[in-house]
């Protein structure tokens, strides 16, 4: 269940979409009212979830350490595994974000003849992970072709180097193999592992199954469905979004509305589910802390102010009733207080 | 607000990303090319939309099949007349400008066709 429901949603956006774009008349929606939608949605809810999660109180200093903390001077100590000050902490996250560093920590428990039990790094995520992540990097920055006018020259660099094998026409492009290759690897580890089949949640395969579509909407109108694909007059469409002067000039196959439609779907997806990631990976408390605990006090937020309330001003307070009461003090009520205290 | 000192310019940094096509255009949609048509001809090997979709297509077939199979076809109708598979003799001899009928299109959407790494293209 946890494998066909998403697929099915998937299945649907895309029934969905097709059949909606046929409608004459509904280009508009599928190709104007619903991008625009969905990256007001996206950039909204990203610029909200980050915002709550900078309102949260991180009320521990608790930076995962992988490796010996400082302690003495003349001990040596791990800076990138126990960053210490805030380059090596910048070093630390650096190597987390663009190299997928922790991903390499994947350890995994297996039993060999013997018995021998090893706990070994299963470095296989972490190649899935990053074939898929700079394949998407480089497959967001080539589609800026469609987006800029006049198409500045880093874009058609990227385009060369991907286009570079020159595989029929229109070009076959490196990426859209490696993010297919990435893609299905990673959906592979969670049918065919079964630890991780075991805690996969459908909110784990949609993305999955929504990217793959992606790809391969785009590779069919590349390549397999080009009638109505009129690239001119899809760029004219896109400037059109960015200049905020959208025209459908053309037909447009359906094709292109179905692979609007699920970017969209994605772009809306997004900030409401584990794809936060791309934020949160830089808000990670266990990463971006420094392990200086023994050094710097760090003081919970969340903690009530709680003024200091010595004996003496305790009695300053209560020294009336104290006296009422028979209880001894330390310093005795003047004259006036206690005339007053007769009335 | 924690840390809102990074978090927020972090954040803006990721909007401007997220939306630097509109402060590259500026609003200006910009002009939608338009290749020069040739006068004297009024019909191409397809339908007009199938040749802005396929030609590419429709090249790439011509050139395995002329280069790799060794079939010089001349047997590419329009109408009643037969052409080559060429694109110097056939495509060329009505849009014989590349620079005003192929490069227009070409580099609105950023295609660099590799057609003129071997033939030479038409000196204007």
């Amino acid at each position: 269940m946890k494998y066909t429901f998403p697929l099915a949603a998937v299945v649907a956006l895309v029934l969905f979409s097709w059949i909606g774009a046929s409608i004459p008349g509904m280009q508009y929606i599928f190709g104007i009212a619903v991008p625009y939608l969905a990256m007001v949605v996206f950039l909204g809810g990203f610029c909200y979830r980050v915002i709550v999660w900078a309102r949260s109180p991180v009320p521990f200093k608790i930076p995962t350490t992988c490796g010996q903390g400082f302690s003495l001077p003349w001990i040596k100590y791990d800076k990138l595994e126990a960053p210490l000050t805030t380059p090596q902490v910048m070093a630390r996250m650096f190597l987390e974000v663009v190299l997928f560093r922790s991903l390499w920590r994947n350890t995994k428990a297996m039993i060999y003849k013997g018995p021998k039990l090893t706990y070994e790094s299963s470095k296989w995520l972490w190649l899935f992970a990053i074939l898929f992540h700079y394949s998407f990097l480089v497959i967001v920055l080539r589609h800026m072709r469609l987006f800029l006018d006049p198409v500045p020259g880093v874009i058609t660099g990227i385009e060369f180097f991907d286009g570079i094998l020159q595989i029929g026409a229109p070009t076959m492009y490196l990426t859209e193999v490696t993010i297919l290759l990435g893609l299905f690897l990673l959906l592979g580890r969670r049918f065919f592992n079964r630890h991780v089949r075991y805690i996969s949640q459908p909110n784990d395969y949609f993305p999955l199954y929504l990217i793959i579509a992606i790809v391969l909407t785009g590779i069919l109108m590349r390549f397999f469905l080009r009638s109505g694909i009129d690239i001119i007059a899809i760029k004219r469409l896109a400037v059109g979004w960015v200049t905020f002067h959208p025209t459908i000039s053309a037909d447009i196959g359906s094709i292109f509305y179905i692979h609007v439609f699920l970017v969209s779907a994605l772009l809306v997806y997004f900030p409401f589910s584990k794809l936060m990631h791309m934020g949160g990976v830089f808000l990670s408390p266990t990463r971006n802390m420094a392990n200086d605990t023994r050094m710097r006090r760090h003081i919970n937020p969340w903690n009530p102010d709680i003024k200091p309330h010595s004996y003496a001003a305790y009695e300053d307070e209560f020294r009336k009733d104290m006296v009422e009461q028979g209880i001894p003090v330390e310093k005795p009520l003047t004259a006036e207080e206690s005339a007053a205290a007769e009335d | 607000m924690y840390d809102g000192g990074k978090i927020i310019p972090g954040l803006i940094i990721f909007v401007l990303f997220i939306t630097f096509p509109i402060w590259y255009n500026r609003g200006n949609a910009g002009t939608v090319p338009q290749p020069e048509l040739p006068k004297k001809y009024k019909q191409c090997v397809l339908p007009d939309a199938d040749m802005r979709a396929e030609h590419m297509q429709l090249l790439n077939r011509w050139r395995d099949q002329v280069l790799r199979d060794g079939d010089w076809g001349f047997d590419v109708k329009i109408g009643d007349m037969k052409y080559q598979k060429s694109l110097m003799n056939t495509c060329m001899q009505c849009h014989t400008s590349k620079k005003k009928f192929c490069d227009r299109c070409h580099t609105y959407a950023s295609v660099k066709p590799y057609c003129w790494d071997c033939h030479v293209a038409p000196v204007e």
